[in-house]
């Protein structure tokens, strides 16, 4: 069972951190990747670089194969042609459980937590910690707090069923189950898809400590605002190609809208 | 983490502000906060159940002056134990959100394998036994790769056992229809065997002082992991009311007959099963795939075996209940498992609070429903009430009791219910 990362667990050894972020190391690169469903292709050689510490937003009409390119990635769906690139050397990601050992972790829409448990049991759901078949909960509810402390997200009782939990709330426990497995690339789909203003925010803010610990983030979204609030790129797909990728920076907003609808091209 | 600032100068400004330092974790939780929180989320827990129970024993016995009597209570610990045993099979499936129809069936056929080993080929009883359990074993695991690997429901899975399994009762019964186990050994000496008065203050001094001890020891070690604990009125409420709670029930049993061996048995297996739901990975996992079985499938958990784990443990358990009752009839016929047993056990799961829509539910409350169930039919049966009235008063405590739980819940967020 690996650590959970936490901000004092580094505090006693000589090196702070073991890869220091001077300069973005590139962790996952994709290129060429295509995928023909029958008659529809959804991907026509698409590429994707992502950097530790850096947040990349994936954004597209509908269509426009950006959750065929997750699927590639997170191990899904099988890309016909194209390769990744994985710190460095080339990997063939077949399997969910591939994307899962190499350290990509994908954060689905619908969250996958089980509403009648409370939000320890849920983060660590099939890790259990235990002693012969007996439930480490002592351990289990000290490692949830101190890394739900750390990710600055705030839930009042962790015993509590996450049925009783706002929509950010269950986000944000959902995005923190997946750090439990000390990924190095974290893929979040819509995640504020169905949440309010208040809730937005937070989500937004975990999502930047999650830049701050070193992780590559790719997040998909439909809001713009969003995107522009947060990321650190924007990479765009249109009919499964690459339409560009911006700065979030120096971009404006009507070229990034352009390039999703092939207006500005 | 401390890199940071380099990285986001600008953004940071139009990020939203980060939420201010973390709540220090509350160092002791209340009776009263986590009552109230409980309360808020619709969560009644064993409230109304036990306000029915005390509107029972007050109605019937104001009616009956026999009712609340030793030996009244007596039987009553007697006649429950059997179908209480079958109910906390139900509770198991009931988590996974699936159904056990046969539970009824299957009680009486494996008591009839368990006759039939014992009397017909002589067998040793605890091997009859044995061999009652390994019939319940495979039927449910048959009843389990049914659901699972021919994906087909539950109710139409257990329905077919339901009849088929009391076919094949009745097949093995043959013509005489009946088997008589002998009186006075093995088997149906259990429902006769009554523990010391001394054993029985044994009984509530190791529950009520291992509860009170497990509670000092992890309240102990949290607090040493820097974790919440409960206050000490709480610990001290609830250990109290259980001490005396058991105590009652040994000086009312003492004063009669003695606790008797299947009531020590039933309450074993509701115990255990509580601690295996609540304590071990694997009841864990129960109630993670009756809460949301798409969700632990993608978090590695085989909920293949967890369903057929469950079906085997209601078909085992329901074997249990069926010994249980032919000990006490001293004897299995054409009406073993049949009549009521199977939704009065249902219909205890029920009353106690576990969900029909799986993930809510304890082993408590095949104990509690039983009991409201098996004190107003013997209420029913000391006021020399006709079975039409017993029968349509059940059915309105089921109603009533699965209406307050919604009730409660209606006003709780999404998805608790």
């Amino acid at each position: 069972m690996s650590p959970v990362v936490t901000p004092d667990t580094s505090s006693s050894g000589a090196t702070p951190n073991p890869a220091p972020r001077t300069e973005k190391q590139m962790v996952l690169s994709v290129r060429g990747a295509s995928k023909r469903y029958g008659a529809v292709q959804a991907l026509g050689g698409a590429d994707l670089d992502l950097h530790a510490g850096e947040v990349v937003a994936l954004v597209g009409d509908n269509g426009a194969g950006k959750s065929t390119l997750v699927k590639v990635i997170s191990g899904a769906v099988q890309s016909d042609s194209g390769s990744i690139t994985f710190e460095g050397r080339e990997v063939r990601i077949g399997r969910p459980q591939d994307a899962q050992a190499l350290g990509i972790t994908t954060v689905f829409q619908d969250l996958a937590l089980c509403e009648n448990l409370d939000v320890v049991a849920n983060l660590f759901l099939g890790t259990e910690s235990r002693h012969y078949g007996v439930l480490g909960e002592i351990p289990m509810e000290r490692r949830a707090r101190d890394l739900l402390t750390s990710l600055d997200v705030r839930i009042k009782d962790v015993r509590s069923p996450v049925a009783a939990l706002s929509g950010g709330q269950r986000q944000s426990v959902a995005i923190a189950r997946a750090l439990l497995g000390e990924p190095k690339v974290v893929i979040l789909d819509e995640p504020t898809a169905a949440l309010g203003v208040e809730q937005t925010a937070q989500v937004l803010g975990l999502i930047g400590r999650l830049r701050e610990r070193g992780l590559a983030v790719l997040l998909i979204s439909h809001n713009l605002a969003d995107v522009r609030q947060v990321s650190d790129r924007i990479a765009v797909l249109r009919l499964g190609r690459n339409a560009g990728t911006f700065e979030t920076a120096s971009v404006s907003q009507e070229t990034v809208v352009g390039a999703i609808t092939g207006a500005g091209a | 983490m401390s890199e940071v600032a380099g990285v986001a100068t600008e953004e940071a400004t139009q990020r939203p502000p980060a939420n201010g330092t973390p709540p220090a974790p509350p160092a002791r939780a209340g009776l009263f906060d986590l009552a109230l929180d409980r309360l808020r989320r619709g969560d009644l827990g064993s409230i109304p159940v036990a306000v029915g129970l005390v509107l029972i024993a007050v109605v019937f016995s104001s009616l009956n002056g026999h009712f609340l009597a030793p030996e009244n209570l007596t039987n009553l610990a007697l006649q429950m134990a059997a179908t209480g045993t079958i109910a906390l099979g139900i509770v198991l499936v009931l988590l996974l959100g699936e159904i056990d129809l046969s539970a009824g069936s299957v009680s009486g056929l494996c008591a009839v394998v368990m006759t039939i080993l014992a009397v017909h080929h002589g067998l040793n009883p605890a091997l009859a036994v044995l061999g009652a359990l390994l019939a319940g074993a495979v039927i449910g695991l048959i009843h389990g790769v049914m659901r699972t690997k021919l994906a087909m429901p539950s109710f139409v899975v257990t329905l077919a056992g339901l009849i088929g399994w009391e076919g094949l009762m009745l097949f093995l019964l043959g013509n005489e229809g009946m088997i008589n186990l002998p009186f006075d050994r093995g088997i149906a000496q259990l429902s006769d065997t009554w523990m010391p008065p001394a054993v029985g203050w044994v009984i509530v001094v190791l529950l009520a002082g291992g509860h009170l001890a497990a509670t000092l020891v992890t309240r102990r070690l949290r607090a040493r992991a820097g974790l919440s604990v409960l206050g000490t009125g709480w610990v001290a409420v609830r250990s109290g009311g259980l001490a005396l709670l058991l105590a009652a029930a040994v000086l009312v049993l003492n004063s009669d007959r003695g606790v008797p061996l299947t009531l020590v048995i039933f309450g074993g297996l509701v115990v255990s099963l509580d601690l295996v739901l609540r304590r071990t990975v694997f009841g864990r996992r129960m109630y993670a795939v009756g809460g949301n079985a798409e969700a632990s499938r993608r978090a590695g958990i085989n909920i293949t075996q967890v369903r057929i784990l469950a079906f085997m443990g209601s078909s085992m358990l329901a074997a249990t209940g069926g010994i249980l009752a032919a000990s006490r009839l001293a004897a299995v016929n054409q009406s073993s498992g049949g009549s009521d047993i199977l939704l009065n056990a249902i219909a205890a799961a029920v009353i106690g609070g576990t969900s029909l829509f799986g993930g809510r539910g304890r082993t408590y409350s095949a104990l509690l429903g039983i009991l409201v169930i098996q004190s107003i039919t013997n209420g029913m049966l000391l006021l020399n009430v006709n079975s039409s009235v017993r029968f349509m008063v059940t059915g309105v405590v089921l109603a009533v009791a699965v209406a307050i739980d919604s009730l409660a819940r209606r006003g709780a967020p999404d998805g608790v219910r």
